[in-house]
């Protein structure tokens, strides 16, 4: 691609990607409500579509109030360093064949890079409040992300040993015969959980957990900046499920030779059943206990992930010999 | 294999609750549909008549000592024929509790709840009911009690001792031995 369309694609994908979040917002509502047989929002517009409108309406108009005890700059810094994060990790999501911002030759480690970036955003919104609550919600989510982070990197090994690539358009393409999902089972799930806790969604929202913690560490943040929040959020959401089409389920490539879709639909496609299963976890299992999701790290998570590195090293060592 | 049958119950929890995309959602769409109310449901508050037509309220402010929020205010009158009646009878909906107390606590069957409950209003004291607001006209849900004729009080037509199962009176000055 030229220069210019790669401009015009980036922002494009901005574009789809921050409306997703807004859309997802409501859909996420709706879906939940399904499962808890509930309606969920579905007064406004068909459906209930315009919630997102009158929930943005509502957000923009708020009060957008620093508290006079917070750390004023970190405060404002925060909520921004999460969405700015998620949106750079879009920049090497292959979307099909050809169909990227950039395609580097570390595109996995810099999505790695990028998703522990957004550690700060939380971190410092919990730091920078001066409130009890958001302090111990930063706590937490420093120690859980920083547990977790460790083998989400390395449940992705895996993949990289059986592709030979850190690039993500190689990746897909050495799934043309057989996805990783298969042959990479156990990252996948490894992967899964870490993703949850990374993007700390529900079940493994802890950092916020609205039951214990009020809000976690946006409980002093309205308006905007809670809005900002809840978008890097959503943007998470989506960037996770977008990686584990990638990585586990072919990216653009389409399942048993149904090439009369275009690749980026399948691409999509996929990316909604996961965040559809994303949204199945929240609905159907509790928040664990701070001390249960830390040794479900340690203690199972991590040597499940040694035990799967290893074993793909030397399946991939003994096919080379073979 | 404790770590196996937590998993497979977490999976089995996934699994149940997808199940539910196929259930019905128990939502009432309220203002459109209208929720069941049973008849004895406990909503606002309404002072009847007795068959005859007459106020069966007798003012004996027995509602009032009941209600836990002291919601109710009423004022004794007496009528030229001898029944009592309240000369002012007001109840503030914004404090009751819909409890039913009052209800419970009525000799005459004059106050009672009825099945409704849309009574919002944007100035808080129009939630201030007064007895033209709560008298309807009729004997709500007891269509034959009428207190008077059950009572031994004389009024004007019902003499002492002309009341259902009453003997008539004995002149205590005439019981000598
Ligand atoms: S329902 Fe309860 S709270 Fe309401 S007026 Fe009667 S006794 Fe008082
Ligand atoms: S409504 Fe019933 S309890 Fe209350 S004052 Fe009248 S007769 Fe007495």
């Amino acid at each position: 691609m030229s220069e210019t369309m790669t401009i015009i694609f980036a922002i494009s994908v901005m574009l789809a990607a921050v409306g997703g979040a807004a859309v997802l917002t409501w859909f996420e509502r709706r879906l939940l409500g399904i499962w808890q047989d509930r309606y969920g929002p579905n007064r406004l517009g068909p459906g209930g579509i315009l919630q997102v409108v009158a929930d943005m309406l509502k957000l923009l108009t708020k009060h957008d109030w620093v508290p006079p005890f917070a750390d004023r700059w970190v405060f404002i810094f925060a909520p921004t360093a999460i969405v700015v994060a998620m949106l750079l990790g879009f920049a090497v999501v292959p979307f099909g064949p050809g169909l990227h911002i950039i395609d580097v030759n570390i595109g996995l480690l810099f999505f790695i890079g990028m998703t522990s970036l957004a550690v700060y955003s939380v971190l410092l919104g919990g730091l920078a409040s001066n409130n009890k609550y958001a302090l111990l919600g930063g706590l937490r989510s420093a120690a859980q992300m920083v547990s977790y982070e460790v083998f989400m990197g390395l449940s992705l090994m895996g993949v990289v040993m059986l592709s030979g690539s850190f690039s993500m358009q190689d990746i897909v393409e050495s799934q043309r015969d057989g996805w990783y999902c298969v042959s990479q089972s156990l990252g996948l799930f490894v992967f899964t959980i870490a993703a949850i806790a990374e993007s700390h969604r529900l079940p493994f929202d802890l950092p916020e957990a609205e039951h214990e913690l009020t809000a976690g560490f946006h409980t002093e943040y309205s308006g905007m900046k809670f809005a900002m929040f809840m978008l890097g959020e959503y943007l998470g959401l989506i960037l996770i499920s977008c990686m584990i089409t990638t990585l586990f389920f072919g990216g653009w490539l389409a399942p048993f030779g149904a090439t009369w879709l275009p690749p980026i639909v399948w691409f999509s496609l996929k990316t909604f059943i996961i965040i559809c299963f994303f949204v199945l976890l929240r609905a159907a299992i509790p928040r664990p206990r701070y001390d249960q999701l830390m040794s479900l790290g340690w203690k199972v998570m991590l040597p499940l992930t040694l035990v799967n590195l290893v074993v793909t090293g030397a399946v991939a060592l003994w096919m080379q010999g073979a | 294999m404790n770590i196996f049958s937590a998993l497979a119950s977490q999976f089995r929890t996934m699994w149940r609750i997808l199940l539910h995309t196929f259930t019905r959602a128990e939502t009432v769409q309220y203002p459109e549909q209208k929720p069941y109310l049973a008849p004895r449901y406990r909503g606002r508050i309404v002072l009847t008549l007795d068959p005859d037509g007459d106020e069966r309220c007798v003012a004996c402010n027995l509602c009032a000592a009941a209600c836990p929020p002291d919601c109710i205010a009423l004022q004794q009158g007496t009528r030229e024929d001898g029944r009592w009646y309240p000369e002012f009878f007001r109840i503030n909906f914004s404090r009751c509790i819909m409890c039913g107390l009052c209800e419970e606590a009525c000799p005459t069957n004059a106050i009672q709840l009825i099945p409704d409950f849309e009574m919002c209003e944007y100035d808080r004291s129009s939630m201030v009911y007064e007895k033209e607001h709560l008298m309807i006209d009729g004997p709500g849900k007891y269509h034959d009690y009428n207190f008077y004729r059950v009572a031994g009080m004389e009024i004007e037509g019902k003499a002492k001792g002309e009341a259902q199962n009453e003997a008539p009176p004995i002149d205590v000055r005439s019981l000598l031995p």
